[in-house]
């Protein structure tokens, strides 16, 4: 009962202090997400998304740092190219 | 840091007595002596509900032909003769209305059986209360979309039901048309070695009809892919490239498609799941709501099976018809009969795909 | 799409699972128990690519075998005989209450509504002052924090029209009744990745403790997962146990603390009924008293009919703990296949039974 993907958050609406509610991007779509879970989280940044909701922020520093590992383990793989915002 | 204890650490009486635990679930068994609306979704369910009653009552060696539509000589004349039935809610949704998918529907169904679709009939059921002008619109659409493919709606039918929980009508339509290629495509010319074609990218319609009727409100808003397949197919058999098969990739969406020629052809097929054209917002979209694309419904894609050497042919005429789509070539069909689809997925691993037995639901498990 | 993308990376994949082999010296029986990690675990073929070094057994973690057949019963209930607008996941919709499920109701002219988001029930609610809005709020613990902001929301707008109809549920009390089972089978675990993200997996640590066990808290895509099993191997294969964490850019030990306050301001633990096997003590989530006018059993005295468990031929039990396979079942594709379910790991397109019909039978 959890399924949960990352998205971009594009733009944050402050007019609903309790909902927290933001444009949040996923891949080819935008979807109105609340944050109110999540304050720490700016524009910019990758949340997990569940339900209509982010439940955290994606550590996007360990996302790296994981990758980085796999790598340098001469894990043989190709990093796929940046997503770019809208 | 974190908030005092959440759970207890209590544990069940039947700990103390070491006593197996029972686990059984029982499910009630559903009712199997009535309709279901899974007997409606495209999946197993309604694949059986065809043979069991339909194909066991009516049994004839037309009908066993399992295409799309049947093809019947009638002084030396080779027709394709099909009927489909259209069922949406809501009737109008982004990209198309019912009126559209009832006439491209039905050439499509024609299409596929490789024919020059003529004639129509088209039949309404209304509810009561329906707004005329609302009816309008959707003839509006029909007429407009039959002088596209060149087809004359030549004969109908109208009823008046009470208002139940329809959105308003339903139609029924028949199709007629010339086979222009013998012989005509279906399952039984399929050949191993033949490759598997798309004309483009899956998931836009089913995505569509569940965002306006569930109000899902994505950005940009998911529009159908409805359209008539009768250019893609005619432009092919104008040019004497042989088809072996083709079927159009509607309720079930692609995986359908694939799972039904493999049965009815008696063939295995192998695709390969990176090569599946599938548009960023349709993949998004898809992702949130736990769809898998080969699983939703598109009303303007099909699948050509075609001898290798014709692949670069039939993929550029598609391009220069449709620049705005991605056709491709997803599989093969595998010399070895065995799994009836096998699908290597993106991670590289080969397992079936199989056909679902109801309708895919968006999910948070 | 970033962070997700890269974990489908098929040559990891591939590294990751001959490591998996390599490492592993023997058949280690592990299970996930969220339907989300079966569900991918499926999709992909991440089982079939591990057979025979590792078993892995997928738990009571769909909607099906989660959510007591009562309260569906009751959700059937309300949207066939009332004029209430019954807002559920989609998920929901085919579970088989004792006679019939949500998706035949609405075919019968029910208004059910499928939500995204619970907060979708909550502007539902707002547009339909003059009718009742009951949202059925199941989920495991990834989902009580929303299930909560839809109570807040709707008690921040006045609404008197929205309550929910709760059955959620909490895995560790779960966990503890399968491994406290003597003849059990299992010998790790994969935590699920977002229920830790809520929640953290401190709770988890006495379990690995009492048990002896593994327990590696992993995410969803299909190099998460692999990592995820890779590590619990590992451990099984040093003679280790505890708790380990291989979905760091997700979870933190602590969890989402807002979240847990959120839960904690709104919902208390309670004995739950699981489906076929009965009450677990504090395994649930129910509605605070303050909270009382938004529960909707409490608010029209609404009290679900307890229905005897029938006996059947289903084994989905020890299907569950890994002691036997769906093929050991008498019943297996001949009585209970996916169009006619006996059992729960049948009905699920997440469940053992449905998959091994699905996947294996071809």
């Amino acid at each position: 009962m959890c399924l949960a993907i990352p998205g971009k958050v594009i733009q944050i609406d402050e007019s609903d202090p309790t909902l927290r509610m933001a444009k949040v991007q996923f891949a080819g779509v935008i979807k109105e997400i609340s944050l109110a879970l999540t304050p720490e989280v700016t524009e910019g940044m990758y949340v997990l998304v569940h339900a209509g909701m982010a439940i955290n922020a994606v550590d996007e520093e360990e996302a790296e740092r994981i990758l980085e590992e796999f790598k340098n383990a001469d894990m043989d793989m190709e990093i796929p190219p940046e997503e770019s915002s809208s | 840091m974190f908030i005092d204890n959440f759970y207890t650490k209590e544990l069940r009486m039947d700990e103390k007595e070491k006593q197996p635990i029972t686990w059984s679930c029982p499910v009630e068994q559903l009712d199997k002596s009535k309709i279901v609306l899974a007997h409606g979704g495209g999946g197993t369910l309604m694949h059986q509900l065809i043979k069991n009653v339909f194909e066991n009552a009516f049994k004839n060696p037309l009908l066993q032909q399992h295409h799309d539509s049947a093809f019947i000589d009638v002084q030396g004349v080779k027709l394709a003769f099909t009927t489909d039935s259209f069922v949406v809610k809501p009737i109008f949704f982004p990209g198309g209305d019912i009126g559209k998918l009832a006439v491209c529907g039905t050439v499509n169904d024609l299409a596929m059986a490789g024919a020059c679709p003529l004639y129509m009939s088209a039949g309404f059921i209304l509810e009561e209360g329906l707004q005329i002008g609302i009816l309008q619109k959707i003839v509006q659409t029909m007429k407009r979309e039959a002088d596209h493919a060149g087809v004359y709606i030549v004969t109908g039918d109208t009823k008046v039901i009470n208002n139940s929980s329809g959105d308003g009508l339903y139609i029924n339509t028949s199709g007629i048309g010339i086979v222009k290629q013998d012989p005509p495509p279906c399952p039984s010319q399929i050949q191993p070695g033949d490759c598997i074609l798309i004309n483009g990218d899956i998931g836009r319609h089913g995505l569509a009809v569940l965002n306006a009727r569930e109000e899902i409100h994505f950005d940009p808003e998911l529009e159908s892919d409805c359209m008539s397949l009768v250019p893609a197919v005619l432009s092919l058999l104008n040019l004497g490239i042989p088809v072996h098969c083709l079927r159009d990739c509607t309720r079930g969406g692609l995986s359908s498609a694939l799972n039904e020629l493999a049965e009815e052809s008696g063939l295995s097929f192998y695709i390969r799941e990176e090569d599946i054209p599938i548009r960023d917002d349709v993949r998004g979209a898809c992702e949130i709501l736990g769809l898998n694309p080969l699983y939703v419904a598109n009303e303007g894609r099909f699948i050509a099976f075609v001898p290798k050497q014709y692949v670069s042919e039939v993929l550029q005429i598609w391009q220069d018809l449709y620049p705005d789509l991605t056709p491709k070539q997803i599989g093969v069909v595998s010399e070895n009969k065995g799994t009836p689809v096998i699908l290597q997925n993106t991670i590289g691993i080969e397992l079936a795909l199989p056909m679902l037995s109801g309708e895919q639901l968006p999910r948070i498990c | 799409m970033k962070y997700m993308d890269e974990y489908r990376n098929p040559q990891l994949a591939k590294n990751l699972i001959r490591e998996i082999k390599q490492f592993a010296h023997q058949t280690w029986n592990i299970m996930e128990i969220c339907g989300g990690q079966t569900h991918a675990i499926l999709r992909f073929g991440i089982d079939r690519a591990l057979t025979p070094e590792v078993q892995l057994i997928h738990g009571p973690g769909c909607p099906v075998c989660v959510t007591p057949i009562q309260k569906i019963d009751l959700a059937i209930q309300l949207a066939l005989e009332t004029d209430i607008i019954l807002c559920s996941f989609g998920d929901m919709l085919r579970v088989p209450g004792s006679k019939t499920s949500l998706l035949s109701a609405r075919g019968r002219g029910a208004n059910v509504q499928t939500v995204y988001s619970p907060l979708d029930s909550v502007k539902i609610a707002q547009q339909n002052l003059n009718k009742q809005v009951v949202f059925f709020a199941v989920g495991f613990e990834t989902t009580a924090p929303v299930n909560a902001m839809a109570i807040k929301k709707a008690k921040e707008l006045g609404l008197t029209n929205f309550s929910l109809l709760c059955a959620q549920v909490l895995v560790p009390p779960a966990m503890e009744v399968l491994l406290s089972d003597p003849y059990c089978q299992i010998q790790g675990f994969l935590a699920a990745g977002h229920v830790c993200t809520v929640m953290g997996y401190h709770e988890y640590e006495p379990i690995a403790e009492k048990y002896k066990i593994p327990i590696v808290v992993t995410g969803f895509e299909p190099v998460d997962l692999l990592l995820g099993i890779k590590e619990c191997i590992c451990m099984l294969e040093k003679g280790k146990y505890g708790v380990q964490n291989a979905y760091t850019r997700s979870v933190q030990r602590e969890g989402n603390v807002t979240a847990q306050q959120l839960i904690k301001e709104i919902f208390e633990v309670c004995d739950q009924d699981w489906r076929g096997l009965g009450c677990i003590p504090h395994s649930g989530l129910r509605l605070k008293s303050d909270y009382a006018d938004y529960d909707v059993e409490k608010k029209f005295h609404l009290t679900p009919e307890k229905n005897e468990e029938k006996q059947t031929v289903c084994i989905a039990g020890e299907i569950l703990q890994g002691k036997k396979k769906p093929t050991d079942c008498p019943a297996f594709a001949t009585l209970c296949t996916p169009e006619n379910p006996i059992g729960a790991p049948m009905v699920s397109n997440e469940g053992a039974c449905s998959a091994y019909y699905q996947y294996e039978k071809r």
